[in-house]
C-alpha cells in the first residue's frame, strides 16, 4: 500500500463519510417518526389508517432499497416529481426504516401485557399519564434492542446511495478504483471509514441495551 | 392520464427479459441459501461449545461480516481479492461467495440463539430420564430450537432476495440493469418508461418477497 497515495486519499474520504452520516442520520430520524406514527396508529386501532400503515409496513420491508431509490430517483421526475438527489436518498432510507422501526415499536408495545393500561386507567390515571407512564417505558425498554439493529442496519443501507449518484463511501472508492487503480488503498480507507461510523454506533447500541433492560424485571 | 410508460413492457420480450434478470438475482440468493443453511447449522453448533478460542474465532468471523455493508463485501471480493491474488472472479461468482459467507453468519447466529433459548431444566430433565446425550439432541432440543429456527430462517430468504439488489454495482447483469437498458433503447418512443419500468421492478421485487414473509410471518405465530 501506498503511504503518500493513501494521505491523498484521506480527505476526499472523509468528505465522502460526512455526507453518509449526515445523509443517515437524517434518514434515521425521519424512519422513526413513520415509525412512532404507524406503531401508534396500529396499536390504537385508529380506523382506516391502520390499514394504511400494515400496507406500507408490508411494502417497505419487502423491497430493496437500491429498487427503491431508483424508482423515487429516476421514474418519479417522469412524472413531474423532480427531486435532488440527496433528498432521494433521505427519502429512501425513511421510507425503508420506516417500516422497519414500525414493527420494533409495535412488537414493543404488544409485549405489554393489557392489563398494565387497564390497571394504570383504573387506578385513576389519565390516558396520556398511563400511555407515557405505564405503557412507553416498557414498551421502550422490550423494543430497544431491535431498534438498534434498525439503526445499524440502516447506516449500512446508505451504502446504496452512490447509484443515485450521491458522492458517499462506496461512490469515492468506486472512483478512485476505476480512475487511479487504486485499489488496495482505496478498500482499505473504504474499511476503515465504514468502520469508523460503525463500531462507535454499535457499541453505544449495546450500552444503551443494558441500561434499558428493566422490563419484566419485577415479574 | 399521464403516460406511465408501462407500454414498454409489452413490446418484444422485453418483460420476459425482466424477469430473467429477477431470475439472476434469486439463482444467486438460491445457491447462496443452500450454502447458508448447512454451513449455518453446523456454525451454529460449533458457536455453543464452551471453548474459549473456538468462541472467540466463530465470534470474530460473525462480528466482522456483520459490522460492513454487503455492498462493501462484494467490493472486497470483487476488487481487492482479484487485485490481491491476482484471480480473476466475475461479478456472479463474487456475489454468491459474499452472500454465502454473509448468510452463514446470519444463519449460525439464528441457530445459537434458537439452540440457547432451549432452557436448561430441559437438558436436566432429559438426563434424569435416562436420555443419552445423543437422544436428548434428538428428541428433546432439535424439536423445540426447530420450531424457533423456522420462521427466522425463512425470513433470512426475503433478506437474502432483497440483498442481492446489490449486485447491479459489481456489474451483474440482474433486474435493474435489464431495467436501464430497456429505458435507455426505448429512450425515443416512450421517453416516460423509467416511471413504469422501475415500477414494475419495485413490484416484481415485492411479488417475490412478500408470500416469503407471510409464510415465516404466519409460522411465527403458529408456534410461538
Amino acid at each position: 500500500m501506498d503511504q503518500s497515495v493513501l494521505r491523498e486519499y484521506l480527505p476526499l474520504f472523509r468528505e465522502s463519510a460526512w455526507l453518509t452520516l449526515r445523509l443517515g442520520t437524517m434518514g434515521i430520524l425521519l424512519a422513526l417518526v413513520i415509525g412512532i406514527l404507524c406503531a401508534a396508529v396500529r396499536y390504537f386501532r385508529v380506523p382506516v389508517l391502520r390499514g394504511i400503515a400494515a400496507a406500507y409496513v408490508e411494502v417497505s420491508r419487502n423491497t430493496p432499497l437500491l429498487v427503491q431509490l431508483f424508482f423515487l430517483y429516476y421514474g418519479l421526475p417522469k412524472l413531474g416529481v423532480r427531486t435532488d438527489p440527496a433528498v432521494c436518498g433521505v427519502a429512501g432510507l425513511a421510507f425503508l426504516g420506516g417500516g422497519y422501526m414500525a414493527e420494533a415499536l409495535r412488537s414493543g408495545m404488544e409485549a405489554v401485557e393489557p392489563i398494565q393500561m387497564e390497571s394504570a386507567l383504573s387506578l385513576g390515571l389519565t390516558p396520556v399519564q398511563a400511555i407515557r407512564y405505564v405503557l412507553l417505558p416498557q414498551a421502550v425498554s422490550v423494543s430497544t434492542p431491535a431498534l438498534v439493529a434498525n439503526v445499524i442496519f440502516l447506516l449500512k443501507e446508505t451504502s446504496v446511495f452512490s447509484a443515485v449518484s450521491l458522492m458517499d463511501l462506496m461512490f469515492t472508492a468506486k472512483d478512485l478504483i476505476g480512475l487511479y487503480y487504486a485499489t488496495t488503498e482505496s478498500l482499505f480507507l473504504l474499511v476503515v471509514f465504514y468502520l469508523l461510523i460503525l463500531l462507535p454506533v454499535s457499541a453505544l447500541g449495546s450500552l444503551l441495551e443494558r441500561r434499558l433492560r428493566y422490563a419484566g424485571s419485577g415479574t | 392520464m399521464p403516460d406511465l410508460g408501462l407500454e414498454v413492457l409489452l413490446k418484444g420480450k422485453n418483460m420476459a427479459r425482466l424477469l430473467g434478470g429477477l431470475w439472476v438475482a434469486l439463482r444467486i440468493s438460491l445457491i447462496a441459501v443452500a450454502v447458508s443453511i448447512p454451513a449455518g447449522l453446523l456454525l451454529g453448533v460449533v458457536m455453543t461449545w464452551k471453548h474459549p478460542l473456538i468462541r472467540a474465532l466463530t465470534r470474530l468471523y460473525l462480528e466482522a461480516i456483520r459490522i460492513l455493508p454487503q455492498l462493501v463485501l462484494l467490493f472486497l471480493v470483487f476488487f481487492g481479492t482479484t487485485r490481491v491474488f491476482g484471480w480473476d472472479l466475475s461479478g456472479e461468482l463474487s456475489s454468491v461467495i459474499v452472500f454465502s459467507l454473509w448468510g452463514t453468519a446470519e444463519m449460525g447466529d439464528l441457530v445459537r440463539g434458537a439452540l440457547e433459548s432451549v432452557p436448561a431444566h430441559q437438558y436436566e430433565s432429559a438426563k434424569a430420564l435416562g436420555l443419552t446425550e445423543r437422544q436428548t439432541f434428538l428428541y428433546v432440543v432439535i424439536p423445540q430450537a426447530a420450531r424457533r429456527l423456522i420462521p427466522l430462517s425463512i425470513n433470512l430468504i426475503t433478506r437474502m432476495i432483497k440483498t442481492t439488489s446489490l449486485v447491479l454495482m459489481i456489474g451483474v447483469v440482474e433486474m435493474l440493469k435489464v431495467a436501464q437498458q430497456i429505458i435507455e433503447a426505448n429512450r425515443m418512443s416512450s421517453p416516460n418508461a423509467a416511471f413504469g419500468v422501475y415500477l414494475t421492478v419495485f413490484v416484481l421485487y415485492f411479488l417475490a418477497c412478500w408470500p416469503i414473509s407471510l409464510l415465516a410471518g404466519h409460522l411465527e405465530k403458529k408456534w410461538g
